[in-house]
């Protein structure tokens, strides 16, 4: 194992930035999206509200490998060039928003509904509110679930290898084939996945008990 | 346009991509099956305190659930067989599943056992039970039906994953289309439309009916009258 690290160093280094690059800017947009979705979920508007559903739905139950295989296959048949990185990164972000929305959405629902009535009686418009009063409280509550939804996304950015994104499990694949030492070559790649994910997910177990004596 | 379609949904075609489908639902069944079974034994393998046998367990469910999938499936298709057992994609694709997927269920059993009201195990210690008597009989019935929702969305995101098995070369829905779309680029756009759809109906009526599940269970948990 110590001679991968030695032989490989340099490109399990590329590898692992790249994973943490495109984590961090499917994140990112995905927040960004996601809360979008949930915002317009619990909007009181039978459209929104619909549209908001079939978004979700309909990519919470796509697996994360045909979204992703869409951008890097129809996409540049069709449309533009891209690279496989960023069609990665692309579908990453759809998979996870959907996800992000139905936790955020979760959140903007367990904010006491006598907030939102006090903020508009108040003379707060509905964006004034959900912006001032309902999401910070909301974000309060969903950070530890929102933390394990970012586990899931380091975990699933490995989909990258697919479609040539260079990320860690990509990188993986190339030094297992060039030193013929798969299982050496993988166990590196678990430990520098694990390097991420391992003490995200211990430090989200701390928030969540944290919350939950606050709560109570 | 039209044409296209007809031709990229030929009967040939679609028998091709069903059969595919049927691999993709032999390994979800299978897979899902020994999870749980595996799952539950390790959630209460976890709960119960045994000094160093929990600790070391709760450590290794949480690497395997902390590492990708992808990982886990080369590692049992191209890492076992240096250590001489050499599983076909069928059987690798599932072993890695079965992997994943029982130390995400051990997790949620955990917690399920966990949120159970202590009472509920100190009254039925105190009716003559014993420890064993007690979790078997009175706290994991009451668990297991608790965590259904949260179990059934873990089997949604085993069936989405099954799709990724297709980098170990398991001729299931992914792969066959990716095969049929390879021979001819036409069908690209039929063959992802056909690819979504189907996981799509499977996964989507899965989480009706885990919502169902979850409906249910909290009307069961109200008193009838109040």
């Amino acid at each position: 194992m110590i001679n991968i690290f030695q032989n490989y160093g340099s490109q399990l280094w590329q590898g692992f930035w790249q994973t943490i690059i495109c984590s961090i800017i499917s994140l990112f947009f995905a927040l960004i999206i996601g809360s979008g979705f949930a915002i317009l979920e619990t909007v009181p508007n039978k459209w929104t509200h619909l549209i908001a559903r079939m978004y979700i739905e309909l990519f919470r139950n796509i697996p994360l490998l045909v979204i992703t295989m869409f951008f890097y296959v129809v996409i540049p048949m069709y449309f533009v060039k891209i690279s496989g990185f960023a069609a990665g990164t692309i579908g990453l972000t759809i998979y996870s928003s959907a996800f992000i929305a139905e936790t955020v959405r979760s959140g903007i629902q367990s904010v006491d509904v006598g907030q939102i009535e006090g903020a508009r009686a108040n003379g707060l418009t509905f964006w004034q509110t959900m912006v001032h009063i309902v999401l910070p409280q909301a974000f309060r509550y969903v950070l530890p679930p929102l933390g394990n939804q970012f586990i899931n996304l380091v975990k699933n950015s490995s989909v990258l290898a697919f479609v040539a994104g260079f990320d860690l499990m990509y990188q993986g694949n190339v030094i297992a084939s060039d030193s013929l030492q798969s299982m050496n070559a993988y166990l590196c790649v678990g430990l520098l996945y694990l390097v991420i994910t391992l003490p995200l997910s211990y430090y989200m177990r701390y928030l969540e008990r944290r919350t939950l004596k606050g709560g109570a | 346009m039209l044409d296209n379609l007809m031709q990229a949904y030929s009967f040939i075609n679609m028998r091709f991509l069903l059969e595919g489908a049927w691999v993709t639902i032999q390994v979800s069944v299978i897979s899902i099956a020994f999870s749980y079974l595996f799952g539950i034994i390790l959630g209460i393998l976890r709960y119960v305190n045994f000094k160093i046998i929990s600790a070391a367990l709760g450590f290794v469910i949480d690497i395997i659930r902390n590492l990708p999938l992808i990982l886990i499936m080369f590692f049992t298709y191209f890492g076992l067989p240096q250590i001489g057992f050499k599983p076909t994609p069928f059987w690798a694709a599932i072993i890695a599943l079965i992997i994943f997927e029982s130390a995400m269920v051990a997790e949620i059993v955990r917690a399920g056992i966990q949120s159970i009201d202590p009472g509920q195990m100190e009254g039925a210690r105190a009716n003559g039970m014993t420890y064993w008597q007690a979790l078997w009989f009175i706290l994991l019935p009451q668990a297991l039906t608790n965590m259904i929702p949260a179990i059934v969305s873990q089997f949604i995101s085993l069936v989405k994953d099954t799709s990724l098995a297709t980098i170990i070369v398991l001729p299931d829905l992914m792969n066959h289309a990716q095969i049929i779309y390879g021979q001819n680029t036409n069908y690209t756009i039929p063959m992802f439309i056909a690819l979504a759809a189907m996981y799509f109906v499977v996964c989507y009526a899965l989480s009706l009916l885990s919502k169902y599940l979850e409906r249910r269970q909290r009307y069961q948990g109200k008193p009838a009258n109040n």
